[in-house]
This record gives structure tokens, C-alpha cells and sequence, in this order.
């Protein structure tokens, strides 16, 4: 596993081979080759193996799926069982209380900001700074660090405090949760969520001040959006480029491809091309429903939409942190728990599809259900795999203004347009090693 | 992560496996400076872009064995390392995955992706164990992150780590909990799970699932009895027993002795 250059001067080629792509979540890697200062080749490999878990949820009760499809990703398992749930719901005919719609919204604020911090800090802000990984950018932003780890701490608590645990919490199920937090024991995380605020604002200022590549990309952003509010777990599929549909219409107007060289298939609007989903999808389709002291902060750092530069993710996902902090104490302030943790659910035949808003963008899943309450189908199609043609697209885009550098530029810049995405290579496999090839 | 001789030097790698178990090393905030100041991170391409070469001193191994490919790396892998330790379901019990072993694996690839030619995959999901010795593991969908930090530590120090071999009851009994499978009849497998999760399900009023995988003197057979007479079916049954660690030995006894019945 490792990240080689062959240069052949006599040929004029460069071949970068990135074998094991890091600081994303799961495996892949990213092959590039360079003839005679042309880029002539871009592949992303998916390699992590194959999990199959729409085959092995067929004859699982469909309840189930929560607990299952949450294994499918260790980073963004709220994403999954809220998928899950909320396709079963539609299935059934279910509809949960509000109280549990709004606890719902703050167990995944919990999942964003433990996955944003994560990520800004730990796997992608060291590509800006210089820094092989968060560690060794510790020594020198000793401070820096502990805030993000701080805050990482801060969106784990919050799902602990409704799920149990971190990583595959428990208590969600279709309906509800199986049991709901008591207000004292919400409250107990308002004096934190305030500091987090605070914290999220202070993290946007900060990277404000990176320096981003000059690249933009003319993208189709899709991702939901919701009259009211900024979206998690409901909305309507939107694209900026006139798709508004209802998740039941999602695989009439995307194709997934299955491609030779990657174990996860690649996602087109039909009869149109790539598009993008996550934090700056959403951010350009949303913008309005974020709370003021948000869409102040982003005109003041000139970060208002459109953005259209992939490396200032981590920019608008640190805007998204400071949302997610303020969505979280405004939900607990107007928290009162629910007379039941879930709603009674009937088993029966029926089909449902519901997309939420993982970190990394809309995931997708839709269950056929026999009479018995067993599954019959299903398909999952996480945000990485949406983002898989478009990642290629944007390297296509923007190595060929980087070719004069050095290969160990290229190949670190390469990497750091990659993780623009917060890739989760597990998810798309139900992702990343770099080859470059420079002749 | 910054190089020193005389650091211990610990890698992680990554087999099939959805990356929440090497997670959950990141997710001691509290502790990661400290831990990755007394160690040497040589490989853990989840956090960083450095590559140490071996020998290590301890390996983490997440993940089971599906493709051909994986078969050989585990192999590198043991070679590589003085202590290679299992973490979670996946790495110790095959995994949710290992759901395709009593099923036609070449049948759901094709369910699941267009051109199934494509996909190169072994029929079974195996743990780790059956490939290559294994000096420790750490159970649990996922693992406990303070079991992680004990087991590193004391691997370290050189004794032997402080983790439970008894089951989710006696966690359960101490946290004051009411039980729900004697007082309500929920199937719960909590008997016949080994401890560590600090019996998280019964506290939020669910049977627990088993994501710890069997204890060791497990007895499946008297609990299948025991949620028969309580009027679960053979087919719930079966499924209980058939889900994180449904390829560890006792639980998959049970769920094939279950088919049985």
C-alpha cells in the first residue's frame, strides 16, 4: 500500500498510482496518468469488497433494515437507520409525532457534527496546512485541535444521549425510538451545544483563511430541501438545474452505472451527466433556511452562494457545523418528550422510498415489503456513489491547471480535490487508491 | 504520524468492514492525544497520508476475509506483526456479511450489481482466525472504545488485559435494570452474550441482539427453548441469533439447530 510516481523522461510519462487513498472512510485508489504534459488518464478505484447488503435483507422483517443498513457505514450510521426508518414509515403508512420528527433532526444534528469535525479538522484541513494528518498538525495547532476534538465529543454526546452509544446507536426503530431522553437529560447538553456555536463560528473564520485553489466547476447540485428548514430528514429532491420531484421519483430521474474498474456504481441524472451532492449542494439549494447569525457569518467571509469551488467544502461544512449546533439547541429548547417513543406499526405488504441528508449528501432507500412484513427488495444508494463520476470529473477539470508542478504536488493535490467530497469508500461498496501516470 | 525509533509502532488495517471500529480510536477525544503520543502510528489510512514500514508491534484488524486478494494481504498482514489483535464483529466473527454463507453468494451479486462480472468475491465471509493466528480480539458492532484502550495498554505493558467473559446479564443485573425478557417477554439475548457493551439494549427498553457475539460458555440451545415457550417463532428465533456475529460457532449452531425444530 503505497503512493508511487513512475517517471519515464525518455517517454515524456508520468504514471502517479495512489494505491491506498487516506484520511477518507474505506478503501479505494486513484490512478492518474500524464503524457507529454497532457492528462490522458483518471480512474478512481473502488476496491473495498463487496458487502451485499440488498441481497441479504431480503427475508429480514423490515424493522430490521434499521438496525442492519446502519452497518453498512461506522461514520454515518443515523444516516442509514434514518433512510431506513422513514422508507418503512412510507411503506406502512406511519406517521410518528412531532416531538419524535424533532428529536429525529437532533439525533442526526448529533451525526453532522460529529462527522463535520471529523472531517474539516482531522482529514481535511491537514491538506491545507501542509500536515500528513491531524497529529502532526497538533504540534503546531495544538488548540486548533482540541477544539475540533472537542466538538467531535460534542456531536457524539448528542447521540449518545439518544442512541446509547457513538457508532451504531440503538435506539432508533420504525415509528420513533425505542425509548426517548427525559428533558433534564437533553438539557444537559445545552451549555456545551452553546459553547459548540461559538466554536463552529470561531472553525469558519479559521479555515476562511486557507488558501483555496482557483478551480470552479459548473455543477448540478441535488439535494432536498424543505419550505421550512434547513434538511435532514425531509424534503423534496431539488436540483440546480430544475429536478423537483418526490423521493418515490428518484430512480426515474437518476441511473446508477455499474463501471469496470469500481465496485460501486456511478450515479447520472438520466440523459444528462454527473452531479454533486452534499454540504455545497445543499448549501446552494438551502441557503435561505439557514438561521440568520449563519447567513451573516457567510456574507461576512464573502462564502455566499453560489460557491462553486469544490476545496471550499470545508468551508460551507463548517458553516453546517455552526447550523447544526444552533439546530440542536433550538430543538431542545421546544423539547417536551412524546406521550409514546414510537408509534404502533401494523406489518403489511407495500413499497416506500425515502432519501435523507447523510453528511456527505442525499442516501437513498427504497424496500419492497410482502405481506408478511418481510423484506422483498431493496436498494441503498449512498451520497459516495452519487459523487463517484463527478470526483473523476472534477479531477479531469482541475489537474490539467496543476501538470506543471511537481509529481508529489500533483499526486497531494489530487488526493486533497478527492476529499473536497468526504468520500466514505464503505458506503459506495455497500472507496480510493492514487496511480499517477505522467508520460 | 511523526516518526520515533523507540515508540512502540502500531498499524491498522481494513478488511471488509464498514470503518467503525478503527473508529472508534478516533473517537476517544478525550484520549487520542495522549495515546498517539505513547504509541507510533505507522498505518492507519483512515487519519493520515504517512506510511511507516514494518515490523509492527501490534496490528488492528478490522474486518472479515471476502475476496481473494484479502485471503493473501491477511497473510502479509500476520507476518508483519509481533501482536495482531481482531477488532469487532466483522474481524472476529465474519460480520453482517457472513449472512451470504448460508446463501448463493453469486445470486446476490447479481442482485446487487448489473454486470456481476465485474465483481471478484469469495463465497464466505470469514474471520480473520480462520486465515491466520490471532494473539487477541476485541468483540462488539461495534467495539467499546475503552476495551480498545485497555487492550492497547496492556498489550503494551505486557499483561493481560482486563476485559469481561461473562455475559450481558451480569452488566445488565448491576446497571439495576428491569428484565425484559422475564418480565416481558421479549426476546432477548443478553444470556448468551458476552459483556462489554455496558448492556445498552435492555436499558433502552429492547432485547438485546447479541452485537458482542456469543460468551464463552454460551448455552443457545436452553435460551431457544426458553423464547419458544415465551411464543417466538423458529423463524424469529433463527433470525436473532443470524445477524452481527450469526458465523460465530455457538450462535450459528443455534440458528441452524433452530432451523430444525
Amino acid at each position: 500500500m503505497s503512493r508511487t510516481a513512475s517517471v519515464s523522461p525518455a517517454q515524456g510519462v508520468t504514471n502517479i498510482k495512489v494505491d491506498c487513498l487516506a484520511r477518507v472512510e474505506g478503501e479505494g485508489a486513484l490512478h492518474v496518468k500524464i503524457k507529454s504534459g497532457r492528462l490522458q488518464h483518471v480512474q478512481l478505484q473502488i476496491y473495498e469488497p463487496p458487502r451485499l447488503f440488498e441481497a441479504f435483507l431480503r427475508g429480514r422483517m423490515a424493522p430490521e433494515a434499521v438496525d442492519i443498513t446502519a452497518r453498512i457505514c461506522g461514520i454515518c450510521p443515523i444516516a442509514y437507520q434514518m433512510s431506513a426508518a422513514h422508507a418503512i414509515e412510507r411503506a406502512w403508512g406511519v406517521t410518528i409525532h412531532p416531538q419524535v420528527r424533532a428529536l429525529r433532526r437532533l439525533f442526526y444534528c448529533g451525526e453532522w457534527i460529529e462527522s463535520h469535525a471529523l472531517h474539516v479538522f482531522c482529514l481535511h484541513a491537514p491538506d491545507f496546512l501542509g500536515y500528513q494528518d491531524v497529529i502532526e498538525m497538533a504540534a503546531a495547532h495544538k488548540a486548533e485541535v482540541e477544539l475540533a476534538l472537542r466538538l467531535k465529543k460534542l456531536g457524539n454526546e448528542i447521540v449518545k444521549v439518544l442512541g446509547g452509544r457513538e457508532i451504531h446507536p440503538i435506539s432508533a426503530c420504525v415509528g420513533g425510538f425505542h425509548k426517548v431522553p427525559a428533558r433534564r437529560e437533553v438539557e444537559a447538553l445545552v451549555a456545551e451545544l452553546s459553547w459548540g456555536v461559538q466554536a463552529a463560528e470561531a472553525a469558519a473564520r479559521l479555515v476562511a483563511t486557507f488558501d483555496y485553489p482557483d478551480f470552479n466547476a459548473d455543477y448540478e447540485y441535488v439535494s432536498l430541501s424543505h419550505p421550512d428548514e434547513y434538511p435532514l430528514n425531509e424534503g423534496r429532491i431539488v436540483s440546480s438545474k430544475g429536478i423537483d420531484i418526490d423521493a418515490a421519483g428518484y430512480e426515474d430521474t437518476f441511473l446508477e452505472q455499474h463501471v469496470k474498474h469500481s465496485n460501486a456504481l456511478h450515479s447520472v441524472v438520466r440523459e444528462r451527466d454527473s452531479y454533486h451532492v452534499g454540504p455545497l449542494a445543499r448549501y446552494h439549494l438551502n441557503f435561505e433556511r439557514l438561521p440568520d447569525a449563519v447567513k451573516s457569518l457567510a456574507r461576512e467571509l464573502h462564502a455566499e452562494p453560489p460557491v462553486f469551488n469544490p476545496f471550499k467544502s470545508i468551508l460551507v461544512r463548517s458553516l453546517e457545523l455552526m447550523f447544526a449546533c444552533q439546530e440542536a439547541l433550538r430543538i431542545i429548547e421546544q423539547y417536551e418528550p412524546p406521550p409514546e417513543p414510537h408509534a404502533e406499526v401494523t406489518p403489511c405488504a407495500g413499497r416506500g422510498m425515502a432519501a435523507t441528508e447523510a453528511p456527505r449528501g442525499t442516501l437513498y432507500h427504497r424496500y419492497e415489503i410482502g405481506a408478511d412484513g418481510k423484506i422483498v427488495s431493496a436498494r441503498i444508494v449512498p451520497p459516495t456513489a452519487q459523487n463517484l463520476k463527478r470526483i473523476e470529473d472534477d479531477l479531469w477539470q482541475y489537474l490539467p491547471q496543476i501538470l506543471d508542478k511537481p509529481v508529489d504536488d500533483i499526486t497531494w493535490r489530487a488526493e486533497q480535490a478527492i476529499r473536497n467530497y468526504d468520500p466514505c469508500i464503505s458506503c459506495a461498496t455497500h472507496f480510493l487508491r492514487v496511480y499517477l501516470d505522467s508520460e | 504520524m511523526s516518526s520515533n525509533g523507540n515508540r512502540p509502532k502500531i498499524a491498522v488495517f481494513k478488511f471488509a468492514s464498514c470503518d467503525g471500529c478503527q473508529l472508534s480510536l478516533l473517537d476517544c477525544e478525550d484520549e487520542l492525544l495522549s495515546v498517539v503520543s505513547a504509541v507510533e502510528i505507522c498505518y492507519f489510512p483512515e487519519a493520515t497520508r504517512n506510511v511507516i514500514k514494518g515490523p509492527y508491534d501490534i496490528a488492528l484488524v478490522e474486518g472479515s476475509v471476502t475476496t481473494h486478494h484479502d485471503a493473501q494481504r491477511i497473510q502479509q498482514v500476520r507476518r508483519s506483526a509481533k501482536t495482531l489483535i481482531t477488532i469487532g464483529a466483522c474481524a472476529t466473527a465474519g460480520g453482517i456479511q457472513a449472512l451470504r454463507n448460508w446463501q448463493d453468494t453469486a445470486e446476490m451479486v447479481r442482485t446487487v450489481y448489473a454486470k456481476p462480472d465485474f465483481i471478484s468475491t469469495l463465497k464466505m465471509s470469514s474471520p480473520i482466525a480462520e486465515h491466520v493466528p490471532v494473539d487477541l480480539e476485541l468483540r462488539g458492532c461495534p467495539i467499546q472504545k475503552y476495551q480498545l484502550i485497555e487492550l492497547i495498554t496492556a498489550t503494551l505493558i505486557g499483561r493481560k488485559p482486563n476485559l469481561p467473559a461473562y455475559s450481558v446479564c451480569i452488566e445488565c443485573k448491576r446497571k439495576g435494570n428491569l428484565c425484559i425478557a422475564v418480565a416481558q417477554g421479549t426476546p432477548c439475548l443478553g444470556p448468551v452474550t458476552q459483556a462489554g457493551c455496558g448492556a445498552l439494549c435492555p436499558a433502552f427498553s429492547r432485547g438485546c441482539y447479541g452485537c458482542f457475539g456469543p460468551m464463552e460458555s454460551a448455552n443457545p440451545a436452553a435460551l431457544t427453548n426458553q423464547m419458544l415457550r415465551e411464543g417466538a417463532t423458529t423463524d424469529e428465533i433463527q433470525r436473532n441469533f443470524r445477524t452481527y456475529n450469526a458465523w460465530a460457532w455457538q450462535f450459528r449452531q443455534a440458528s441452524e439447530e433452530v432451523e430444525k425444530r
